[in-house]
């Protein structure tokens, strides 16, 4: 079913995420043109603040980049058995909330205890936030697209409440949350730098899933659950539902820690907005990378460049940051388009 | 004394917060019936919403709610484009389709208002009290003392139940809903069947949009629908995707909503965040319960 939506993948990919992409900006110029901006000032800001130095590009293209990709591998992971998990904004923030409450309790233990303690309880989070949908779908039937995204809502409620109640820092004024434990926190990559060693952990994700999707058995059957759920059940050897569960479980596995590699390696704090809508634009992410592993490293750090530009744009040229969404939107229409083609 | 006037406070809200949900959800009724689901409602809300605001502070009320439905319109047009023109997968279609008109209104929103955003300037709709009828105790004050689009809405629901299970364009849209192969081959054109209810659906969402800023915030702030749309579906869901049963639905989750300004008012212990997720609670409880007992359109989600 999935494969329906974003076509075979072929050599010539890369070259059509490029061209994309580009048309999606050429969008946005139009758009910024209409709307009477600048958009010389306006593009040249965008760039900037991407590719500008070698800094901007590390320290704000990557770092941005980092979350983009871990979504984008868990909705990787769950289209290819077929589903898809649109509540991947919910179980970010729920990983956001378990990282902070680890981080917040585990900052007096050694660093690897700390962090690994930090990023389990996001991970934890996250598939406790997509159980509730996956429960619905095997008990009562309910399509998990409606379920994750109603539980996006939820997951942005939860934040809140958790940075005015338990969470809140201990003085009571700000709404988040105290800064977690030193040793809870990510090391840089080199002095100076904002890039974090997430970034390397979201390469190595990539690489596993990877070979795990295409080189094991646990791969096989996600993909043959994903590519023809009848003929997979016909076949008599696997239990479709409990693939489906167990990828979609992964899946919000996955999207806690995205959030939770975000408190330990970027914010340090649990804060309301922490994400600025990686859930959704990760979805543009993997459809842009044909629900390739590998290729969702090159279309996060895409989209993490768009993401690191908007904010650049909105702080130099005054553009309000959620007109990129239109680059996503475009991005994610050309590449249904283009796959209906060659189907 | 004080509970009587709390209990028609309620009731009012219930119904003044549940209009723009039953409109949206009434207009998705009529798509999802053909077979299309469109979660770019939620856009075409937003858009509906953006498109009465500025027609509304230009030219007045009447204007501004052409405006919203205009902008509605085109909206679900850009998404029966793509996902029943080029049959594109209509999950994904919507979701983008939701993800542009977010950025686009946005992005004008700066523009026409600035930083600020729209203050209360705009025009709104007060509550008309319709003779005789308002002054029924609670159900009075609830029903018949509300805006003109909420009694708009109660014209809509009726019509869009006759034009379904009426008309013969009804029984094409319910055929090319629940077997498109069958009805093809019966000589309906499917894919323009298909197109227009998407597009009354997309009418009916900006109608939402409309009837949202100015009969119910009256302002327009970036993303200000927050899942109003998403929640139409699930809402369509627990309707039985029958246009009497998704406003009954409509009017439930109406409730939810007015649940949080009765305990905000009366303080309780219970912090607000609980009421701003019930509404989704519930819309995920609801579906639960409904789906279970009641598919939708068979080929609902499919391309013909």
């Amino acid at each position: 079913m999935t494969a329906a939506i974003v076509g075979r993948a072929r050599n010539r990919d890369l070259l059509q995420v490029v061209v994309a992409f580009a048309l999606g900006v050429g969008l946005l110029a139009l758009f910024l043109t209409l709307a009477g901006f600048n958009v010389a000032d306006s593009l040249a800001a965008l760039w900037g603040g991407a590719f500008g130095s070698w800094y901007d590009f590390t320290s704000a293209t990557l770092v941005r980049a980092t979350p983009l990709i871990i979504l984008g591998l868990a909705f990787t992971l769950a289209a290819k058995a077929g589903l898809l998990n649109i509540g991947m904004e919910g179980q970010f923030a729920a990983g956001a909330i378990g990282a902070t409450w680890a981080g917040l309790h585990l900052g007096g233990m050694g660093p690897p205890i700390a962090i690994t303690g930090t990023l389990a309880a996001a991970a934890i989070a996250g598939t406790c936030f997509v159980a509730i949908p996956v429960l619905f779908r095997a008990r009562f039937g309910v399509s998990e697209v409606i379920s994750t995204l109603l539980l996006n809502f939820v997951g942005v409620a939860a934040v809140s409440f958790a940075v005015t109640g338990p969470l809140q820092e201990p003085s009571k004024v700000y709404p988040q949350s105290a800064l977690i434990g030193d040793a809870a926190r990510l090391p840089h990559l080199g002095a100076g730098s904002r890039l974090h060693v997430g970034f390397l952990l979201a390469v190595a994700i990539a690489g596993l899933l990877t070979l795990l999707l295409s080189g094991s058995s646990w791969g096989f059957r996600i993909r043959a659950v994903g590519a023809g759920p009848r003929a997979a059940l016909i076949s008599g050897r696997m239990p479709v539902t409990a693939i489906g569960a167990m990828a979609l479980l992964w899946s919000g596995a996955l999207a806690g820690l995205g959030g939770g590699v975000e408190v330990s390696g970027v914010s340090y704090a649990l804060y309301q907005n922490l994400s600025p809508g990686y859930g959704f634009t990760a979805i543009a992410v993997a459809l842009l990378a044909r629900l390739r592993p590998s290729l969702v490293l090159a279309a996060g750090i895409l989209f993490g460049a768009l993401e690191a530009g908007a904010a650049a744009m909105q702080r130099d040229a005054g553009v309000p940051a959620v007109a990129v969404q239109v680059v996503e939107a475009a991005v994610i229409v050309l590449v249904l388009l283009a796959a209906r083609r060659r189907a | 004394m004080i509970t009587a006037t709390l209990a028609t406070a309620f009731a009012a809200a219930a119904v003044r917060v549940g209009t723009p949900l039953a409109l949206a959800a009434v207009g998705e009724t009529i798509s999802e019936k053909s077979g299309v689901i469109n979660l770019g409602i939620e856009g075409a809300m937003l858009a509906g919403a953006f498109g009465a605001a500025v027609g509304a502070m230009e030219h007045g009320l009447v204007v501004g709610v052409l405006a919203g439905i205009g902008a509605g319109l085109v909206t679900a047009a850009l998404f029966a484009a793509i996902a029943i023109g080029a049959r594109a997968d209509q999950i994904i279609s919507g979701t983008a389709i939701t993800l542009a008109a977010t950025g686009l209104t946005g992005l004008l929103a700066q523009r026409v208002w600035g930083t600020a955003g729209a203050g209360l300037s705009l025009p709104t709709f007060t509550p008309v009290p319709l003779p005789l009828l308002h002054a029924i105790p609670l159900v009075g004050p609830a029903l018949f003392q509300q805006s003109a689009l909420t009694y708009a809405c109660y014209a809509i629901v009726p019509a869009a139940s006759w034009l379904l299970y009426r008309t013969r364009f009804g029984l094409e849209i319910r055929a090319s809903g629940e077997s498109p192969a069958a009805a093809s081959a019966a000589g309906v054109a499917v894919g323009r069947i298909r197109t227009i209810a998407t597009l009354i659906g997309g009418m009916c969402a900006g109608l939402a949009g409309a009837s949202l800023v100015l009969a119910q915030v009256g302002t327009f702030t970036e993303r200000m629908t927050g899942g109003r749309g998403f929640i139409a579906i699930a809402i369509v869901a627990l309707g039985r995707w029958h246009p009497w049963g998704v406003a009954i639905a409509a009017l439930v989750f109406g409730a939810a909503t007015a649940l949080q300004y009765i305990f905000q008012a009366s303080g309780t212990g219970v912090p607000y965040q609980f009421f701003i997720a019930l509404p989704y609670l519930l819309a995920l409880a609801a579906l639960g319960v409904a789906v279970g007992r009641h598919r939708g359109p068979a080929a609902l989600g499919r391309a013909h």
